[in-house]
């Protein structure tokens, strides 16, 4: 008996098995989800369905019957599953709430153009305007007040500022480093050096975030003595904090995969060290440490509270030491006051689908990069 | 070639520049020290057992009766249900990729960039994602099915904080589980099964038991990650003030990270809450990194085990 149990899975373990299988699809699965589901509270935005007009053609009640049911639907701004769970009278009664709502609107606000203007039209979300009282045409974020301004230039303009600043600041930092710890150092020296940068990546954003914040913002300006105390520069390098980890961690591994014939070879003509990492090591390993720069990208671009804390204001200025709101910063402070199924509510989640999809394309070419890097050099090593 | 007849030994140029790299990785060590030793020695001061124990009755802001025992037991509860339901998935996802996907296989490479993916998606938009779908979606369908007449699963609650941690931190634990997997000696699998196990028999009795500690690792490092993140809890759970404990998976919670952000950015005199604002942010930093200095000691032993095992 006990010489067959290896040979036949009993079917309880078969069943094991396949449940194995099927949890192992959750990463796919969990990945697919947030797509969906980010994706979903924003589509209307995406499609141009959602409309924010302060001043909207109001229908008399007794127009109800010559609406088709579509047209009412629209009109209420409801979902299809609201309105069939709806009986008239409801529907009544809202159309009367609508038609006051319109009324209380000031006759200020009734004759200004903008009042008429769906403002989450994707013109509108993009290209500059001149508003009601503005000289010229401009970028504004301004979810508050009467009317609500949606540009998203602006934002786009804050998270590459700041991500730009880190980047500039981390990346030759974290590379030069990897090149250190994994070419040049003792080993000895590496297995505590190694560890001691990574720790870095445990200090959690908030305490980055604070710490810019009370300290770095105050020193800085001390030191260049620009005007605003809390800028895109002092989060952009707050921000390089977070990602000299992530780019020192990955640049290292690419350049420790360059098989040991390189540098010896190297060694044995002659090189010295620094030769042998800057000439043969770092171009064998460039695809990963390109790899290393595009993930720095992703956690730069994506991080949230470093820049809350330190800089929010929405003014649309390529200069980094003025303030800058970033996508991340946006999303994180305004949910909140958000309503649910509101224009705002859902640009804000286009803003997250975006911000997903920026990373998803980054991720995805650092995978492809690290794999292909993987595979030549194990081919030829 | 220019270098061609100097000795190793001498080299201007690659001095000055080792000399440069070495500098790269001493700055980088300052600020980590400089952040460090500046949070110890101003946090050091306000830390008492009065400051940790205590329930703030109305105003934290107020230094003599402000105390962070909610937000170390809210922290510490999302985070424990959060390993709840993210260690035993990771470790089998971790268990399908090592013991019984084909190496190199299309569909192993998709699970693999689908847990890359994960890891880099921003926490901020797991944060949307727990309140579009935990919250606006589970929550709703929920309470619609237990016919509950005030929304009791379809807002901001625990459950949903940890469930959207937990997606989180799940490639943490995937990675860490995956490489202590490989690293058992293929030599272990083969004599289990040609005594007569089968394969899960093996790998519930021979692989997971040599694989504890890697796993162990694993999921302290997604605690630690978890511990510190505040992006992903703000709309899925974390409160700003409450004056109990909270006691239900559907109760909103206050937490470590979070007060840390509201102690620096709303506080109404600044200068008036630095030491308790120091003191807390030493109490998180300490929960972390103690928890990353286990893992760190745990993995050390096992890389040990095994040099002595090769």
């Amino acid at each position: 008996m006990g010489l067959q149990r290896g040979h036949r899975a009993r079917p309880l373990e078969w069943l094991v098995e396949k449940m194995i299988f099927l949890v192992s699809l959750s990463a796919i699965l969990v990945v697919f989800l947030i797509f969906l589901f980010v994706a979903r509270e924003a589509l209307p935005i995406f499609l141009g369905r959602m409309d924010s007009a302060l001043v909207q053609e109001v229908v008399p009640l007794e127009q109800m019957d010559q609406l088709s049911p579509a047209r009412l639907r629209a009109y209420l701004g409801l979902t299809e599953k609201q309105f069939a769970e709806m009986d008239r009278e409801t529907r009544q009664s809202l159309m009367e709430v609508k038609v006051e709502a319109q009324n209380e609107i000031p006759a200020a606000f009734r004759r200004d153009p903008d009042a008429r203007l769906n403002t989450t039209e994707w013109k509108h979300l993009l290209r500059p305007r001149q508003w009601t009282g503005y000289e010229q045409p401009e970028y504004i974020w301004q979810p508050v007040g009467q009317i609500h301004k949606y540009n998203l230039i602006p934002l786009f303009v804050g998270s590459l500022k700041t991500t730009l600043v880190g980047l500039l600041f981390a990346v030759p930092l974290a590379v030069a480093a990897a090149i250190y710890v994994s070419q040049l150092a003792r080993p000895r020296v590496r297995e505590l050096l190694k560890p001691a940068i990574e720790m870095l990546a445990g200090i959690p954003s908030v305490v980055v975030g604070f710490f810019a914040l009370l300290i770095m913002a105050t020193v800085l300006q001390n030191l260049f003595g620009y005007e605003t105390r809390l800028n895109a520069f002092v989060a952009g390098l707050a921000l390089g904090f977070a990602v000299i980890p992530v780019v020192f961690s990955i640049a290292e591994d690419a350049l420790t995969s360059v098989p040991q014939n390189y540098t010896q070879a190297a060694l044995a003509l002659g090189a010295s060290r620094w030769q042998t990492a800057w000439q043969v090591v770092l171009p064998a390993a460039l695809p990963g440490v390109f790899a290393a720069v595009v993930l720095g990208f992703g956690r730069a671009i994506g991080e949230t509270m470093i820049v809350l804390m330190v800089c929010s204001a929405s003014v649309m200025s390529w200069s980094v030491f003025d303030s800058a709101r970033s996508i991340t910063t946006t999303i994180a402070a305004e949910m909140a006051e958000a309503v649910a199924g509101g224009p705002h509510y859902r640009i804000l989640f286009a803003l997250g689908a975006i911000l997903f999809a920026l990373t998803f394309v980054s991720n995805l070419v650092a995978d492809v990069v690290m794999h292909r890097l993987k595979h030549r050099l194990e081919g030829k090593g | 070639m220019k270098h061609r007849f100097q000795s190793q030994r001498f080299d201007r140029a690659s001095f000055f520049f080792s000399g440069l790299t070495g500098l790269a990785t001493l700055l980088i060590l300052g600020i980590l020290v400089v952040i460090l030793v500046n949070i110890l020695v101003n946090g050091w001061p306000g830390l008492s057992w009065h400051f940790v124990a205590t329930i703030p009755k109305k105003d934290f802001f107020d230094r003599e009766t402000t105390g962070v025992l909610p937000m170390i037991v809210g922290t510490a509860v999302r985070v424990f249900v959060m390993t709840v339901f993210v260690i035993p998935v990771g470790v089998i996802t971790a268990i399908y990729l090592t013991e019984y996907a084909p190496s190199s296989s299309l569909f192993t490479r998709v699970i693999h960039a689908a847990v890359n993916n994960l890891a880099g998606v921003p926490s901020i938009v797991f944060g949307l994602f727990g309140l579009g779908f935990f919250i606006n979606f589970l929550g709703k369908h929920l309470d619609a099915l237990l016919h509950n007449p005030a929304p009791v699963w379809g807002q901001p609650a625990l459950i949903w904080a940890s469930l959207t941690l937990a997606v989180m931190t799940l490639p943490v634990v995937i990675v860490a589980t995956e490489e202590s997997l490989r690293a058992i000696p293929p030599g272990l699998r083969e004599a289990s099964l040609a005594l007569g196990a089968t394969k899960l028999e093996t790998i519930w009795k021979v692989v997971l038991p040599q694989a504890l500690p890697g796993i162990l690792t694993g999921g302290i490092l997604a605690v630690s990650r978890a511990a510190g993140e505040v992006a992903p809890i703000l709309f899925t759970g974390v409160a700003y003030f409450m004056a109990s404990l909270s006691h239900k998976l559907s109760d909103q919670f206050m937490d470590l990270g979070y007060h840390v952000f509201v102690l620096s950015t709303q506080s109404p005199n600044i200068e008036q809450t630095r030491p308790i604002l120091y003191a807390t942010v030493l109490v998180l930093l300490l929960l972390t990194f103690a928890l990353n200095f286990v893992a760190v000691l745990i993995r050390a032993r096992v890389r040990q085990k095994l040099r002595g095992l090769g």
